[in-house]
């Protein structure tokens, strides 16, 4: 008995450090709508500085909870800066496009960490007086813990008063309720949300800070804990601090019975139970319906199909692009057969964000599935490479079909993540399964036959297949099914009311952008000889939604041009520099903030004001 | 209306790429005098903390061979050396580029298993010789071994063995474990757990837990490895994910009158985070550097400590051997013919920090051992104590066991 007590407490412990993140994150997105990556950073950078500050004054209990908090206060204010220099330029902008910012500054984090603190993991001193434990029950629990445990409802408390008895609370509510209203009332969102972002980031760098006593302070702290952030957020139901407070006492409780019951079940487990809980409760456990999907694309101006000599642009650059095995050499060439596979991804998640209105944080799901599909094939019945490549889009559309079903059934950021808890769910089953699909060592040797192994030949190869994709994926979008997606994205009620099904647009538009990915899948497999559990992992979904940002959603050219911009951006800088990251996400952040449209957007805005001037 | 151009930026954007990337590198004529190019893959912005040495250890090597006039009669050694990101198909693209625009004629490094398994892959397929310095998955030489590919470091399986002759020798007859849930941590655990029921029929797995990579529910973990009264513990959890299995095991009393076993822990790179809340008594695999004075190894720590300033880690040992043997090969071969060097690295003997080792001609795998030893806590600092070192060549399964295993 006394074990599940203290397995309990355990469990509780666990949930403080997640509730402390996660209503940061709660309170940032409720307010100002942005899906802020960058969460994770800053529970980091308070790890870290919450490190060097506890070494220094860390002897007396004054001088620990007074670096904690110092530290907790200076993340408040970088969250501050980054409203004040980045985000505040976007608000103009589609919704999404904070999220790219918020990536850029991720990898600039990453950097500047690894470049300011070192490699080697930190271990920080213990909290002074707290060091030893108690017994409970004859069961030894550390004292520190015991006061995380208290620390949870502590804030929470504090939080609630603020929000509830005092004029910035109110007004925060307010804008949270309806943002549009509290400005037209003389509130100036501006100064709102800058005092939101500190609050949502100091609450992350205070969580981080708390985790110096506890574990090695690291590089990897922001990954690690920004995806769970958001399932908390998601299961709790957005912009609820309550939610997230009872989601995170669950997970927490989640895990520590879990691991008993069944201990190989870690790495699946929080995804498992957002799933459930988003497919039984729409908007988590006590979220509220909204009036509008959050993360819906801004619709812009309409798509219109090219006429005249545009028409030809895509047939010309086809033809440019066969002819440069011509002059390239074999890197050239691999590197380009990666950029079309990729405009190939990116274009199909552009179906579902772009027209469909709908975001997905899982397509990576779908490219995976299909390497897998035509891996499984190569490797368990020795199939020809013709007949793996027709595999990869069935087997990726099948999946696409299955989770589709539930996922249209949701919208805005609840659908996105239900497609990333799909997503996890395949990636661990593949991680997970050594005797069918070979674990994380994955499946080797999946090379293409002597006809297609030559770098040109894959080259034109994929050249045709994904070119030939593109286009139908095109078709579609200036077919009745593109317009019929297009109209459910702008207003679903009104599709609804002129008879259209809008959900079984979603679901059929959700399969066939998963066959289209699975079919980059494919080809990326015997690109590369091997599958691995990587390619289904989530930075692939991350760099999937990248590159349709960084292109632009209003054109359908913008996923082609960001793939490549962003695949050729990683690759050179990667093989000049191991500051890559930091490169990369410096040019994001250029990017976002010379052209908020994305670079597709900016070169269509840019001829169009050429031709009316 | 604007209707047309929303198609013409991927054509600049396609033309910049073709320019971007086809500029070929100037080609190497193959000279006498022209050095000879490896290639060096690692995840050094994923791993730094064992990279970073691991690069300062074929430095060292590299320079060492160079000062010594080269090889092959005065061709000097260079190593274009490129991040993978911790990703297998990064790593395939970067070998891809070394192999076609820097002309290398060897490849060597990675850490993760599964970027050494896809390196290992295009080695075989492009028919280069390829050293995979850290990966420690036993299918890459052998369910998955070619013949290109070599590894220098004792595999999961020689480790466990090492440690599986000490545990066999505790009292101790109910063992928990806990490992990271991925490959590694999974064949480390089966083959501690068959080997040591080969030697003590009479031991028992009492609990098992596998921790997500990095995401170690510590305190949980713990209680539930408590729980199950094992009287020694077999762990195989290693950095971030290690401290805080320390920290919290010490904290509930986890370690208290209980033997724990533990895979790489005296490695310096894991044993120096945690300062003096190294565990105490702790039966390890590891790299006591500060006290082997075999004099291959005092002459190795004096050329690293003059170079970068500070102690050699495990790592740097790695990189420097590794290096080391590209030019035993290359030398012995004659050549850089990638067959020829092949044929030489199998069966190659040299001299590593760690005492002489051979690359075995059956299965590719070198002989290299580890150090088993106990851990304490001296100066404040985790150290080593009672250590050993553990021969590699006597911690492999028969020939015959092998040969099973590798396809042919």
């Amino acid at each position: 008995m006394s074990f599940y007590l203290v397995q309990f407490l355990s469990g509780l412990a666990t949930a403080a450090t997640l509730f402390l993140v996660s209503s940061g994150l709660t309170i940032v997105f409720g307010v100002t709508r942005i899906v802020n990556f960058a969460h994770g950073s800053f529970y980091m950078l308070g790890a870290y500085l919450g490190w060097t500050l506890v070494e220094r004054w860390g002897g007396t209990p004054l001088g620990f909870w007074g670096a904690v908090a110092a530290a907790s206060l200076a993340v408040g204010l970088l969250g501050a800066l980054m409203e004040v220099g980045l985000l505040r330029r976007l608000y103009r902008s589609p919704e999404l496009f904070q999220l790219l910012a918020t990536f850029g500054v991720v990898l600039v984090m990453q950097d500047a960490a690894s470049w300011i603190w070192g490699s080697e993991d930190l271990l920080g001193r213990r909290a002074p007086g707290l060091r030893g434990s108690v017994d409970i029950l004859d069961q030894p629990f550390p004292l520190y813990d015991l006061v995380l445990i208290g620390l949870g409802p502590l804030v929470l408390g504090l939080l609630w008063l603020l929000f509830n008895r005092t004029r910035w609370g109110t007004l925060v509510r307010a804008a949270t309720q309806d943002r549009d209203m509290a400005s037209a009332l003389g509130v100036d969102p501006a100064r709102l949300f800058t005092g939101v972002l500190f609050l949502g980031s100091a609450l992350a760098g205070l969580g981080g800070a708390l985790q110096v006593p506890r574990e090695a302070v690291n590089l990897h702290m922001d990954m690690a804990i920004v995806v769970e952030a958001f399932v908390v957020v998601v299961v709790g139901g957005m912009g609820s601090l309550t939610g997230a407070f009872v989601a995170s006492l669950l997970i927490g409780q989640l895990q520590a019975f879990g691991i008993l019951v069944f201990p190989q079940i870690t790495l699946v487990l929080v995804f498992l139970f957002m799933a459930v809980v988003l497919v039984i409760r729409p908007y988590g456990l006590l979220g509220r319906a909204e009036d509008a999907p959050p993360t819906a694309a801004s619709p812009g101006p309409p798509l219109i199909a090219a006429a005249g000599m545009a028409r030809w642009v895509p047939a010309l650059l086809l033809a440019l692009l066969a002819a440069v095995p011509l002059v390239a050499g074999d890197y050239a060439l691999i590197v380009l057969t990666e950029v079309v596979i990729l405009a190939l991804l990116a274009a199909s998640l552009h179906l579902l964000i772009g027209l469909g209105g709908l975001v997905s944080f899982g397509h990576a799901a779908y490219f995976g599935l299909g390497a897998y599909g035509a891996a499984l094939l190569v490797k368990h019945l020795a199939a020809p490479m013709p007949l793996a490549l027709a595999a990869a889009p069935l087997l990726a559309g099948l999946g696409a079909l299955a989770a589709g079903w539930f996922c249209v059934r949701r919208s805005g950021l609840y659908f996105a993540m239900l497609t990333l808890a799909f997503a996890q769910i395949v990636w661990s089953v593949t991680f997970q399964w050594y005797g069918f699909t070979g674990g994380d060592n994955g499946i080797l040797g999946v090379w293409p036959p002597d006809w297609a192994a030559g770098k040109a030949a894959y080259y034109w190869l994929t050249l045709a297949l994904a070119g030939g994709a593109l286009l139908l994926l095109r078709r579609a979008a200036f077919a009745p099914f593109g317009y019929t997606l297009r109209a459910g994205r702008d207003s679903a009620l009104r599709a609804e009311s002129v008879g259209i099904n809008v959900r079984r647009h979603q679901w059929l538009s959700f399969a066939l952008a998963g066959s289209a990915a699975g079919l980059a899948g494919g080809l990326y497999a015997f690109a590369k000889g091997s599958v691995f559990p990587t390619l289904m992992a989530v930075p692939v979904s991350v760099d999937a939604l990248v590159m349709v940002l960084m292109g632009g959603i209003q054109t359908l050219s913008g996923p082609v041009v960001g793939a490549a911009l962003f695949h050729l951006l990683e690759t050179e800088a990667m093989s000049r520099t191991d500051w890559w990251r930091l490169v990369l996400g410096a040019v994001i952040l250029v990017l976002v903030l010379a052209f908020p449209k994305g670079v597709a957007g900016f070169v269509r805005d840019l001829w169009t004001r050429g031709r009316e001037s | 209306m604007n209707r047309r151009h929303f198609l013409l930026a991927p054509g600049a954007a396609a033309l910049a790429a073709a320019l971007c990337v086809a500029a070929p590198s100037a080609s190497h004529a193959q000279a006498e005098s022209q050095p000879i190019h490896v290639g060096e893959i690692n995840s050094y912005t994923g791993l730094p903390a064992f990279t970073i040495p691991y690069r300062q250890g074929w430095q060292l090597a590299v320079e060492e061979v160079n000062a010594a006039g080269g090889l092959l009669g005065g061709r000097k050694l260079e190593v274009v050396s490129r991040d993978d990101a911790g990703k297998p198909d990064d790593a395939v693209r970067v070998a891809q580029e070394l192999l076609s625009n820097e002309k290398v004629e060897l490849l060597a490094g990675t850490y993760f298993s599964h970027v050494g398994l896809a390196v290992a892959d295009f080695a075989a397929r492009n028919k280069l010789p390829f050293v995979a310095a850290e990966p420690l998955t036993d299918a890459i030489t052998w369910t998955k071994g070619n013949r290109y590919t070599f590894r220098l470091r004792p595999s999961t399986y020689m480790q466990a063995a090492m440690l599986v002759e000490e545990a066999a020798k505790l009292p101790a007859k109910r063992w928990a474990t806990v490992a990271p849930n991925y490959e590694y941590g999974q064949s480390a655990v089966q083959w501690f757990r068959q080997l040591l029921s080969e030697k003590r029929p009479d031991v028992e797995f009492v609990a098992e837990q596998w921790p997500a990579q990095g995401k170690l529910e510590a305190g949980p973990t713990v209680q539930a490895l408590a729980a199950a009264k094992p009287d020694a513990i077999f762990n195989v959890t290693f950095g971030a994910d290690l401290a805080k299995f320390v920290r919290e095991g010490e904290g509930r009393g986890l370690f208290r009158n209980r033997t724990v076993v533990s895979l790489l822990t005296g490695e310096p790179e894991y044993l120096d985070p945690m300062k003096d809340e190294a565990p105490e008594g702790w039966i390890v695999t590891g790299y006591p550097q500060e006290q082997i004075d075999t004099p291959e190894h005092k002459a190795f720590r004096e050329a690293y400590v003059k170079r970068f300033n500070e102690p050699p880690r495990q790592g740097s040992v790695v990189g420097y051997a590794t290096f080391k043997a590209i030019a035993a090969a290359v030398e012995k071969a004659g050549s850089t013919d990638a067959e020829k060097v092949v044929d030489a690295l199998s069966g190659l003997d040299l001299s590593s920090p760690f005492g002489p080792i051979t690359f075995r001609a059956l299965d590719h795998q070198a002989t290299m051992g580890a150090y088993v030893g106990k851990t304490t806590v001296k100066n404040g600092q985790g150290v080593m104590t009672g250590w050993r070192y553990a021969d590699g060549a006597d911690y492999l399964p028969s020939d015959e066991a092998v040969r099973k295993m590798r396809p042919e």
